[in-house]
């Protein structure tokens, strides 16, 4: 196509495997970028959407090559091109700015150091002249107080601050195309913001093109004016922004899109069925990748795998077209009303301060104390409530709650269950009746479960440690718990290793569910999985709920999710309560400034 | 993960892990069977052939009291293996719980285990094992002891340092907060996480455990003659080398073998199992 910045024609990334069989991470891609223009490539963990972008710069992992397709940049092939072409084509035609950009700078050297290195390489100036660009590059990315930044290590940094130096490195050599991987997936909500809106200016400002890479729909909604949805290595979808988000086809759109939860939102986010086979596992099986979730799939769909086809604007892989259209296989099922909660209390948390540090002995001598990371937090939790504790990095949350589970020493304030346990004390020193009524979630499964275990046994733990039961019973405990997390017996045998994402933090709740608790404090502990599998999550605590009464400490920092799980939330800033409140109040009607703040950084 | 026969299949998956356990199971084989394969009695003399060279009658050749080298080398490894066998079992197993004890409890037990170790690793070994072999004498059992202990120093560093990057799973703290004891946690939760850095660990303390107990011998501590010892023959019948280079050659090339095939081994050992040996840690 003439006019265009990037065109990919039929690419296929992967390797070789067993008997010659080719084995596909990316599959069939075609797309064209033109000048000025900004794509979003969007789909969950492992589907090929950073493969892609690195081999837009002529670039794949260990292992991985071109097994067909072309890719033309400016119509250069990244892959054909010398080497001393391609060194001016990354950074000076095209840029990449990383998803962690503080890994991406080197810790040892100077910001100026790291910032002259690009514009030797990538701009003609004299050398005179670089100190003045960086200042220049510095200002349009907004970093205040360009000057002394200069002289920073990137440590001494924030993180949104080590991201827009990132930009400005890929700024330096004026590229025509920006490739971004997750630019802002480790930052807070209110930092993430500012680095969107600096993104969009600048590809206004500068007409510069971009792929914005993320598992974020509504990030690149905010970016990107053409976006792609990515699934199984294969792109099922792509279109104008408005379209593909006011009208989705592709039953994986639709679906990811009713997966999300969101703050206005009268029903309850719908999880697709199932997890995405890892484009690795699916072999060179042709057929749509998307089959075995899908409500619609036919045989068809197995055995066939279906061309992209043009719809207006857009073109959608998808042979049900028709079906997927008429939209009647998502019912996203009502928001339930917060259950009527008795009066009774049975968490109670008192003037609860915490610190991470003693004093050392020059401190005290002076008379100085650390800083608490948490000060002066109370609060409660009634029976069959389920409460959400939100704020930024840093806030405390995740501490209150090692604090409440006894892992982690309080400097003073009162913690007490049912009106009698008391909770203040380290685990060690609590008795095996208090241990069971608490249990704890962690955001992340894969360190949440030993690996040598299976998830028998994982599960049989707890039951063995609280309760007195005969070896039958135990098993068919085991199975109940499985049952009740929706996981199927037969898992029983399985180590963490085997299990996916979801399934491992399935296991994970069902093994705090093994010890019948009155409170499971959760860590994030949908922040590690797809927003597909999120949805399922949420709609197993609810259910959990509702079956057995059990309460909830949710700690998040997506305020979306909180609203849409959580009757009543705390919200904290710098180890303190900003507003405290039911969701409803609190979400509608945000009195305290930071809580605005938050909510106004929702997307 | 793997049991010990899917540990063996997955050293044997490599080209130099197939070499390792053929040259280890030859020479454990022959330890094991070496008495009644021998041509000749280890201290029967030759009268006036010493320092022959190979012939029929004897293959490597004799050495300086008259007595059958091949006799002695396919004899003269069965000391040094039993002693470093149940030594390197040894260390490995003390090492292993103290430093899985410090690196779990951390704080001032951490700091008395660690700061012991640190003054033991000060003290010249060598001497101190020489003292222990001048005091109590060269049985195996002193021997195994001996060497037993202070190659377990090494393996309580190595061991609380894959310690410490198990503890911080979000695992172990789960099993804190459930009310597991501390000896079940470390049984349970930690040991299955560090086996596989023990494994390639002791393999590779073997193989120096071997050359040190040789060194021993080569010194005239490790066992007493006539047995044959590897160490032992070279010492005797290097100052001969220019002139009858059998009785050297041979229990080098035996005792060479054996190391290399230990070594080959633990490669391929930590190669299937992960663990990357520069860093002594999971990768």
């Amino acid at each position: 196509m003439t006019g265009s910045l990037l065109s990919i024609e039929n690419l296929s990334i992967g390797f070789t495997g067993l008997n010659d069989q080719p084995i596909f991470i990316v599959r069939d891609v075609n797309l064209t970028l033109a000048a000025g223009e900004t794509l979003g490539l969007v789909g969950e963990s492992g589907c090929g959407k950073s493969s892609l972008l690195l081999a837009m710069m002529g670039y794949y992992k260990q292992g991985l090559g071109r097994l067909r397709g072309g890719i033309a940049y400016d119509g250069q092939d990244p892959g054909l091109v010398s080497s001393q072409q391609l060194q001016a084509l990354r950074g000076g035609g095209m840029a990449l700015i990383p998803q962690n950009a503080g890994q991406a700078l080197t810790p040892t050297l100077r910001i100026k150091a790291q910032m002259v290195e690009v514009l030797r390489l990538h701009s003609d100036l004299a050398p005179g002249a670089w100190h003045a660009r960086c200042l220049a590059l510095f200002e349009r990315v907004k970093l205040p107080d360009p000057e002394e930044m200069l002289e920073r290590y990137p440590h001494e940094l924030s993180g949104g601050q080590q991201q827009r130096v990132a930009i400005a490195m890929a700024l330096a050599g004026e590229p025509d195309l920006l490739l971004l991987d997750e630019p802002t997936t480790g930052l807070d909500v209110t930092t993430q913001v500012g680095v969107l809106s600096l993104l969009q200016e600048i590809c206004r400002d500068l007409n510069t093109a971009m792929v914005y890479v993320s598992h974020d729909i509504q990030v690149i909604s905010q970016v990107c004016n053409q976006i792609a949805i990515m699934y199984a290595g294969e792109i099922v979808e792509m279109g104008p922004r408005a379209d593909l988000l006011n009208q989705p086809v592709h039953p994986y759109t639709q679906g990811l899109l009713a997966s999300i939860p969101r703050l206005d939102q009268q029903t309850l986010p719908h999880p697709i069925a199932g997890e995405m086979l890892q484009p690795v596992h699916r072999g060179s099986n042709v057929g749509c990748g998307y089959a075995g979730r899908c409500a619609l799939a036919t045989d068809q769909c197995r055995e066939i795998a279906p061309l992209a086809q043009p719809i207006a604007d857009r073109w959608v892989k998808c042979h049900e077209v028709t079906a997927a259209r008429a939209g009647e296989f998502i019912r996203p099922a009502q928001k339930l009303l917060a259950p009527n909660l008795s009066d009774s209390e049975l968490l109670a948390v008192e003037d609860l301060s915490v610190r991470y540090q003693a004093p050392t002995w020059l401190q005290s001598l002076r008379g100085q104390q650390p800083p608490a990371i948490v000060r002066a937090v109370s609060f409660g939790i009634r029976k069959g409530e389920i409460k959400g504790l939100v704020g930024e990095s840093g806030s405390g949350k995740s501490t209150i709650l090692k604090t409440i589970a006894g892992l982690q020493p309080s400097l003073s304030g009162r913690i007490t269950l049912s009106g009698t346990d008391d909770l203040a004390g380290p685990v060690e020193s609590r008795p095996r009746r208090c241990l069971r009524k608490v249990q704890l979630v962690f955001q992340n499964p894969d360190a949440s479960l030993n690996p040598r275990k299976t998830t028998g046994e994982i599960l049989r733990r707890p039951l063995e440690l609280y309760f007195d039961l005969g070896p039958g019973v135990m098993d068919e405990e085991v199975d109940a718990l499985l049952q009740r997390v929706n996981l199927p017996e037969s898992y029983k045998g399985r180590f963490p290793g085997q299990l996916s994402g979801g399934e491992k933090q399935r296991v994970a709740i069902a093994r705090a569910l093994a010890a019948k608790p009155e409170l499971i404090l959760c860590d994030e502990i949908t922040s590690a999985l797809d927003v597909s599998v999120q949805a399922a999550i949420l709609k197993l605590l609810l259910d959990l709920r509702a079956d057995s009464g059990v309460s909830l400490l949710f700690v998040s920092h997506d305020l979306a999710v909180v609203e849409t799980l959580c009757d009543s939330v705390l919200v904290l800033e710098g180890g303190e309560v900003r507003e405290a409140g039911s969701c409803a109040e609190v979400f509608k009607n945000p009195q305290h400034a930071y809580t605005q703040a938050l909510l106004a950084s929702v997307l | 993960m793997s049991s010990a026969p899917a540990m063996l299949k997955g050293v044997m998956a490599t080209r130099s892990g197939k070499i390792g356990v053929v040259l280890v199971g030859f020479h454990l084989l022959l330890a094991l069977m070496s008495p009644w394969l021998v041509p000749y009695d280890f201290a029967a003399q030759t009268a006036l052939v010493d320092h022959a060279g190979p012939s029929l009658a004897h293959w490597a050749g004799l050495d300086t009291l008259g007595r059958d080298v091949l006799t002695r080398t396919m004899l003269g490894g069965r000391e040094a293996l039993l002693v470093t066998i149940f030594g390197t079992g040894l260390a490995v197993v003390w090492g292993s719980f103290f430093g899985v004890l410090a690196g779990y409890l951390g704080g001032r037990i951490d700091e008395l285990i660690m700061r012991s170790v640190d003054i033991f690793l000060a003290i010249p070994w060598m001497i101190f094992l020489l003292l222990v072999i001048a005091s109590f004498g060269n049985a195996p059992i002193v021997m195994i002891l001996t060497l037993g202990f202070f190659y377990g120093i090494g393996v309580v560093r190595m061991a609380r340092a894959a310690t410490l990057e198990v503890v911080v799973k979000d695992y172990v703290l789960a099993a804190k907060a459930r009310g597991e004891s501390p000896l079940s946690i470390m049984m349970t939760e930690i040991l299955p996480n560090v086996r596989d850095v023990l494994m390639v660990e002791s393999a590779m303390r073997w193989s120096w455990m071997l050359l040190a107990f040789s060194a021993l011998s080569f010194l005239g501590f490790g066992v007493t003659p006539p047995t044959p010892d590897w160490g032992l023959m070279i010492a005797n019948s290097r100052i001969y080398l220019a002139l009858a280079p059998w009785p050297v050659l041979m229990p080098m090339i035996a005792l060479s073998s054996l190391i290399i095939g230990i070594n080959l081994t633990a490669d391929a050992l930590a190669k299937s199992l992960g663990v990357d040996k520069t860093t002594r840690a999971l990768v």
